[in-house]
């Protein structure tokens, strides 16, 4: 039985370092992804054309359907066979994204439905048009909302954003493995990546502590 | 310019003109064929008792409500046109921009500051640059005793103070037209009196003023003329002295003992 040694982290410093800085940046990128795309969803769910709808229910059963681990095989192996070939890094944020961005919509849906008729009737007689309406006046309202919850729909993407290493993205988890095929010490790796984690949901739930805060001034 | 401008001249057309206004929610008729002309600078009040269809009147000026049957023109140009799709949004967007609406219960947007909910209109619509569109809204927030509330949230204003800046965001899109839907029904009693104030401030700069209202007395005192409405149509119309003090038909007596009582 070996030892525990932590000192041996230390010459593999750079090779977690990439794996924290494409966490973070997969975590940013695919969350922008989800909210934005969960904006999307849900207004055209609500006020799109009816040629519309059908499809995007389709696409939010696909993507509330299926586990995550499938659709980034499918995104990234699977396109592929058909001519559309994604890099791993873009492949793993339209997955995740994506896969947010359908709970995110649920959610903004619920958020859009529940502001006050009273704020279309407002916005539309200063003149406003109904998309400048919900871009300007409900969605706004509806994002401000449904900020708690969607927020913890963004940790959880932190933490699923693991799964992207298994189409060979260089994140926290894959870096570890990497580290560790090298020095056979999983103990050590796994913790350290254990507690980076937990770092970069510090950072992430420090950030929605200043949404909120700014939410609760208009209130 | 249209040819009816041309030859009558723009300025003795009325402002607000409402011809055999139908309208129906389901089987119930609540406009049953309302006629109503507002010239430039008039200010019309219009009084009647819960459901006799006056709120729904002055919603239907502004397309809030769709009438089923009639016309609606305001400053030269008809409200309800025969469009369809997206030309008829292009069309009420810009008919709207020349009419100010106030809710009784304010609206307001409550994710903006009182400088952004009054400046929102000009900046996004009008298309004013941001600095001319904060010196208009500080001179509105000015002439309704507002101007230190310019980055205060809507939340921690009073109702008075909220429905002042609701006129204030009405006003900054410099409309032809303002109509009033109980704009003080929702306040408490001692709050009434500011936002009243504001009002006649305004019909004493002859904006034209279409005001619903269960105020009797200050119909009595701003109005022009008073509307009384009941089951869907005007019973009866005139200078707020004669309503008042003499109304000729029973309806109208009978409404006004309950309300002026006490």
């Amino acid at each position: 039985m070996q030892g525990l040694d932590f000192s041996v982290v230390s010459s593999y410093l750079d090779i977690i370092w990439v794996g924290v800085w494409w966490t973070a940046t997969i975590t940013v990128s695919a969350s922008l992804v989800s909210v934005l795309g969960g904006i999307l969803l849900a207004v055209a769910v609500l006020h799109g054309p009816s040629a519309l709808r059908y499809p995007m229910r389709l696409f939010s059963w696909i993507f509330m359907g299926t586990p995550l681990l499938l659709q980034l095989y499918l995104i990234y192996f699977g396109l592929v066979q058909i001519g559309i070939d994604i890099p791993a890094l873009a492949a793993g944020i339209i997955g995740l994204g994506l896969h947010f961005a359908v709970y995110n919509a649920d959610i903004l849906r619920a958020g859009i439905t529940a502001v006050d008729m009273g704020q279309t009737e407002g916005a539309r007689t200063l003149g406003f048009s109904r998309l400048q309406t919900l871009r300007y006046v409900i969605v706004p309202q509806a994002l401000l909302n449904t900020a708690p919850p969607i927020g913890g729909n963004l940790i959880a993407l932190l933490k699923e954003s693991a799964i992207v290493s298994v189409i060979g993205v260089t994140e926290l988890v894959h870096s570890a493995q990497l580290a560790i095929s090298e020095t056979y010490r999983p103990f050590e790796f796994y913790v350290i990546a254990a507690v980076l984690y937990y770092v970069l949901n510090l950072a992430l739930e420090g950030i929605l502590k200043v949404i909120e805060t700014r939410v609760e001034a208009t209130r | 310019m249209n040819a009816a401008s041309k030859f009558a001249g723009a300025n003795d057309r009325p402002m607000v003109q409402v011809i055999d206004a139908h309208k129906s929610f389901g089987a119930f008729e609540i406009l049953k064929g309302i006629n109503l002309s507002v010239n430039k600078g008039q200010i019309v009040a219009i009084i009647g008792p819960s459901g006799s269809g006056k709120s729904t009147l002055l919603r239907s000026i502004n397309h809030l409500e769709a009438l089923n049957k009639g016309e609606v023109w305001v400053d030269g140009i008809q409200v309800n046109r025969p469009l369809t799709g997206h030309a008829f949004e292009q069309h009420i967007n810009s008919v709207r921009q020349r009419m100010g609406m106030v809710f009784q219960h304010f609206n307001l947007f409550p994710h903006m500051t009182v400088g952004e909910n009054v400046t929102v209109g000009p900046i996004k619509l009008r298309k004013m640059p941001a600095a001319r569109a904060r010196d208009l809204a500080m001179e509105l927030l000015g002439k309704v005793g507002l101007q230190d509330k310019y980055d205060a949230y809507p939340s921690r204003l009073s109702g008075g103070q909220k429905q002042r800046v609701a006129i204030a965001r009405a006003l900054a899109m410099e409309p032809s037209v303002m109509l009033f839907d109980e704009a003080t029904s929702a306040l408490d009693p001692e709050l009434v009196d500011e936002v009243n104030l504001v009002m006649k401030q305004l019909a004493s700069e002859h904006m034209t003023m279409i005001i619903v209202t269960h105020e009797m007395r200050f119909a009595s005192e701003v109005a022009d003329r008073v509307l009384f409405m009941d089951g869907g149509i005007v019973v009866e119309e005139g200078p707020p002295s004669e309503i008042f003090s003499n109304p000729r038909m029973d309806r109208t007596r009978t409404f006004l003992k309950k309300h002026l009582a006490g």
